[in-house]
């Protein structure tokens, strides 16, 4: 086993933990703000980390320069958090309710006030 | 070794997508599906990753390209259309 295996064994052991990690959060946090929080933080820095070791894979060991990787790389970085913001506030104006030990919902009033005023 | 550590890392995978997959049934309101989907369409990503190294070939890119454009454009497109009704509005 040389270093640069090494190396990639590291970032795919990272990346797959994160992964792990981010679906156990999925499936255990008790709503859909805390779930999406899990699933687009960890499970994009995991998924980040597999590709990264992907494309140290074939640009050390095989010789080849994938551009592709790169840019998926660069996209998944990108939307996640833009997808994160589209569930979150389309789940708040929708109605679905916060966890019942939720201690605060700053949105809330702000909200309330923002339907109640002409428009 | 590295081949282990790769079979190793293609069942943890494998597990967070049958995970995900199951939130995606049982979850109680709609924006819990679209996590779960949006979260199942990035781990494919990583699962095919892996699986470009098992292989060691490039042929999937594209397929990684086109995966995250449509997980992307699909969760846009239902928030969208579970928040008011439509996909494209005009105001």
């Amino acid at each position: 086993m040389t270093a640069i295996e090494i190396i990639l064994s590291i970032f795919i052991l990272l990346g797959a933990f994160l992964s792990l990690l981010g679906s156990i959060g999925l499936i255990r946090f008790p709503d859909v703000y805390g779930r999406t929080h899990a699933a687009t933080k960890s499970a994009t820095l995991g998924v980040i980390s597999i590709m990264v070791a992907t494309f140290l894979f074939f640009l050390l060991i095989e010789g080849l320069f994938v551009g592709k990787i790169l840019l998926a790389i660069l996209f998944v970085f990108l939307t996640a958090p833009v997808a994160a913001l589209m569930i979150g506030r389309s789940a708040y104006r929708t109605g679905v309710p916060l966890w019942e030990k939720s201690v605060q919902d700053d949105l809330k009033e702000v909200y309330e006030k923002k339907l109640n005023e002409p428009q | 070794m590295f081949h282990t550590i790769l079979m190793i890392t293609l069942a943890v995978m494998s597990i967070s997508l049958f995970v995900c997959f199951i939130r995606t049934v049982i979850g109680p309101s709609m924006p819990d599906r679209i996590v779960a989907l949006d979260a199942l369409g990035i781990n494919l990503i990583g699962f095919i990753g892996i699986l470009m190294i098992v292989q060691e070939t490039i042929a999937y890119s594209e397929v990684i390209l086109v995966i995250s454009i449509l997980a992307f454009i699909g969760t846009i497109a239902l928030s969208k259309f579970i928040e008011r009704g439509v996909v494209f509005d005009r105001d």
